[in-house]
């Protein structure tokens, strides 16, 4: 095989990744008459947005007062001024009428009894500017990504998107001058190579979970999407901001839907305190995740943990009586019973913070379009290049996504960059010549992994990484901390270069496709220790002991992290809004 | 704990056989996935599907002990030894507990399996009461892991023709939903001695849902609609 019988194929546009984000552009795309190519790893159904649970924020105003500035208050507030707000604005802005065309597309929707969508309160969201609890979290049941990716899907049928389900995308194609030109991906099943030619290239990859022991992200969130944006040049911004949610299940990481606190339920420590109210007297169990998740861990710490190591709290949700936990969590009902035995209808639910979010990734502007610093400009626009979803970073989570917007930010800006590629069409009619020296990079990094002999294996570095992350780049950290995590994962990439895998079949050689994943994670973990030792400030979701306050002056900035010389380079936050009033930046008390 | 599992590559192996494997270091609360992650570190060449860890992707779909199930969400101390695992009856297997689905998403397909609403949308949500929204629960919540299509034996019989209980769960899923504007034409397209009419009550997809749905209730009920709209 050389690379001159590779197959080639054509689209207009290209979208690697068919969780929420992907399946919402392809749509838009598909919908729009542009040919529009979905490349999957996993069938469409089987993508991470799947897992969603408690739902999805829009200032619909269906059970309590709402509108979309108290929504960009609270994100701006959530996010830690680290948020972009022109993204922010846009995205609170457009909430509401992406929540109604996914009602259009079949999302079954829980309902009130007036007939409109259910929606429940959430963490960090307000009234009036900080004032009274929100209900603002739009869900189908507790099941809301299912719904949400299920129907996204069946439209996609309907528009006849043309699938690639089960392929692989290894790299980016991209000429001397930096355009992006599609992708080079194998077939899962038969492994065979092809090239994806496009004239735009949407990254819709989700996140990273995977770095870290206990997670509440699936096996396939590795954060490939970010890998090879790395490898072609892209820095990745803001990684150090990794968000913990406070409720896992301890010790094994699944999720329990904030929703169960929005419903009702509450935390208590081993004297059966609600210790919530010491630390956020306000909204107690629904602050901002970053400040739960601390709680706990310091309730943890201090010795007031449950069970007989006392290394986890209790999230009480029997008083709730049976009938609302069937009607509104019956999947963390069934989950609870499957994994645990037991049924938080009758007895308290053991939880401890588990790695959950990737806030930080592909640095875009609000139209989804990548953007890089170029000379003296901070962001300048890479050809044929866009990024949406929890892969990319456009800023709207800042240093701490609010719970219910992930779902939402998937979805706005999987539509505005297949809009903005729309566009991008009408004016670029021909596909750029195809640039073979990329092919042959991509195509020798796929290879390399059939090297045989003697060498490391792909699982224990794998399993070490996760170890080492979790130890070093946790809820809580100190320069100590962090730069020993910086040597141990540089002595893990050290490894994975002389790692070797023992399976060389060309058919579902899920071995290889593990290699090529472990690959993406090291170069994220690598951009997440670096950014995260050099922030010294205590902003969101990075929490340093050692330097325990915001220090806006020095750092109400992004971090831009290179995988050339794991260079850091900074930008300004954009605290300009698209219309309205900056808000600027306040001390965080919930 | 001991294992036998179908082994298959198209690759090196004539035909398929079953191979030992063994566990030592199993914990309490264990499923099946945890054993099959640990043996694949012992021999990285044993290929499944899998994501999501906790039954809500319905990639990890195979045969355990005889009955179809999620590797994911079934507990090893509710298995007997040596716990036999083989890929879902009746498809084709591509490598190992992977099988070839496509006929399976094909029969999804042909059940248009979208909301279609013909009048003008609104500018806001369609409205729908809690008791209409009440009418989808149990349907709308299948996963399209293939457990119950790959255990139906009318399935088995006659794979072009019946579209099996998944694809009829969501043809009810639709059916049912107080929005959807395309009833009469779902109803007709499955008026066919084939598509809906051999399912012969069986049951046999019930007892393996992975997420306790009943297809075998929403093909009576699409029956019962039937009947009611030829009086
Ligand atoms: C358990 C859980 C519950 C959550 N609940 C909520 C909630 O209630 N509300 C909320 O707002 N957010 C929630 N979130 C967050 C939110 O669900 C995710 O951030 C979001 O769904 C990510 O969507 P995505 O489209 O970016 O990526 P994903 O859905 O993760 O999809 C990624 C896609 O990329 C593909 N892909 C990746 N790499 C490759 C490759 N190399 N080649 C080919 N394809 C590739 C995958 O196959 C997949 O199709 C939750 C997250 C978790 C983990
Ligand atoms: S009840 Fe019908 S669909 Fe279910 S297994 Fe039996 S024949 Fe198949
Ligand atoms: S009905 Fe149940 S068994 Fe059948 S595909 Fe759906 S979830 Fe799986
Ligand atoms: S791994 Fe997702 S259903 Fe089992």
């Amino acid at each position: 095989m050389t690379i001159s019988n590779i197959q080639r194929r054509r689209f207009d546009s290209l979208i690697i990744g068919a969780g929420g984000g992907g399946l919402r552009a392809a749509l838009q795309l598909a919908e729009a008459d542009a040919s529009v190519a979905v490349v999957s790893k996993v069938f469409p159904t089987r993508s991470h947005t799947v897992a969603a649970q408690g739902g999805m924020n829009a200032a619909l105003a269906n059970v309590l007062p709402d509108n979309w500035h108290w929504h960009m208050f609270d994100t701006v507030k959530g996010s830690d001024y680290l948020g972009d707000q022109d993204a922010i604005e846009y995205m609170c802005r457009a909430a509401p009428k992406v929540v109604y065309e996914l009602e259009h597309f079949g999302v079954p929707f829980s309902r009130l009894d007036n007939g409109r969508i259910y929606q429940r309160p959430f963490g960090g969201q307000s009234q009036n500017f900080g004032g009274e609890q929100a209900a603002r979290t739009c869900a189908a049941a507790d099941r809301t990504g299912h719904a949400i990716l299920h129907s996204l899907y069946q439209q996609n049928i309907r528009a006849k998107t043309h699938f690639f389900d089960e392929y692989f995308a290894v790299d980016l194609l991209k000429d001397d001058d930096g355009n992006i030109l599609g992708a080079f991906v194998f077939d899962i099943h038969t492994g065979e190579e092809l090239i994806i030619e496009a004239k735009t290239t949407l990254l819709a990859t989700g996140g990273a979970g995977q770095l870290f022991r206990t997670t509440t992200n699936a096996l396939i969130n590795t954060g490939d999407g970010m890998g090879m944006a790395l490898r072609a040049g892209i820095p990745l911004q803001d990684m150090e901001f990794f968000q913990f949610h406070p409720t896992g299940i301890a010790g094994r990481g699944m999720l329990i839907t904030e929703g169960a606190r929005g419903e009702g339920g509450y935390l208590v420590n081993v004297n059966g305190e609600r210790f919530m109210e010491r630390y956020a007297p306000k909204a107690k169990d629904l602050a901002s995740r970053d400040v739960v998740s601390r709680a706990i861990e310091t309730e943890v710490r201090e010795g007031r943990g449950c069970g007989p190591d006392k290394d986890h709290v209790m999230l009480k949700l029997d008083h709730l009586g049976v009938d609302v936990i069937q009607k509104r969590l019956p999947g963390i009902r069934q989950t609870c019973i499957t994994f645990l035995g037991m049924d938080p209808a009758e007895e308290p639910v053991p939880v401890y913070p588990t790695a959950h979010y990737t806030m930080g990734g592909i640095p875009t502007d609000r139209h989804g379009q990548v953007v890089i610093p170029v000379k003296d400009t901070p962001e300048e626009a890479v050809t044929g290049l866009y990024a949406a979803g929890e892969c990319a970073c456009v800023s709207v989570h800042g240093a701490n996504r609010l719970g219910g917007n992930s779902l939402l930010d998937i979805l706005v800006f999987g539509r505005a960059a297949a809009n903005h590629i729309i566009d991008y069409l009408k004016e670029n009619h021909y596909h750029r010549p195809l640039n073979e020296k990329s092919v042959e990079k991509a195509y020798q990094r796929l290879h390399r992994w059939d090297d045989t002999g003697e060498g490391e294996s792909v699982e224990k570095i794998r399993s070490d990484l996760k170890r080492v992350m979790e130890k070093n780049c946790g809820v809580f950290r100190t320069q100590d901390v962090l730069d020993n995590g910086i040597k141990e994962v540089s002595a893990l990439h050290e490894k994975l270069k002389h790692a070797r895998i023992k399976d060389h079949s060309a058919m579902f050689n899920t071995a290889r496709v593990e290699a090529l994943e472990l690959e993406n994670l090291m170069d994220v973990a690598l951009a997440t220790v670096y950014s995260a030792s050099a922030r010294t400030e205590s902003r969101g979701a990075h929490s340093r002991v050692d330097f325990q306050e915001r220090d806006d002056m020095n750092w109400m900035r992004h971090t831009l992290y290179s995988l050339e010389g794991r260079k850091l380079d900074y930008k300004p936050v954009r605290t300009k809004p698209m219309t309205v009033a900056t808000f600027p930046p306040k001390a965080r008390v919930y | 704990m001991r294992f036998r599992i179908y082994r298959y590559s198209p690759e090196k192996d004539q035909k398929p056989f079953m191979q030992d494997y063994e566990l030592n270091n199993i914990v309490p609360g264990m499923m099946l996935l945890d054993a099959l992650l640990l043996l694949k570190e012992q021999d990285p060449t044993l290929a499944f599907r899998r994501s999501c860890r906790e039954g809500v992707c319905g990639s990890d779909g195979m045969n355990i002990n005889g009955t179809n199930g999620l590797a994911c969400i079934t507990p090893l101390s509710e298995l007997k030894e040596p716990v036999e695992v083989r890929p879902m009856p009746r498809l084709p297997v591509i490598r190992d507990l992977i099988v070839d689905m496509d006929s399976f998403y094909k029969q999804y397909r042909d059940v248009k399996p979208y909301l279609i609403v013909k009048d003008p949308l609104p500018e806001v949500e369609l409205q729908q009461t809690p008791e209409q929204r009440d009418k989808l629960d149990g349907l709308y919540e299948c996963i399209l892991c293939g457990c119950c299509s790959t255990a139906c034996p009318s399935f088995w019989w006659n794979p072009d023709k019946f579209l099996g209980p998944a694809a009829l769960l969501q043809a009810a899923r639709f059916i049912e939903d107080s929005r959807d504007q395309a009833t009469e034409e779902r109803l007709d397209a499955l008026d066919d001695p084939f598509k809906l009419f051999r399912c012969h009550t069986i049951m046999n997809c019930i007892q393996v849902c992975p997420k306790d749905l009943n297809p075998t209730k929403a093909i009576g009920n699409i029956k019962k609609i039937m009947v009611k709209k030829s009086l």
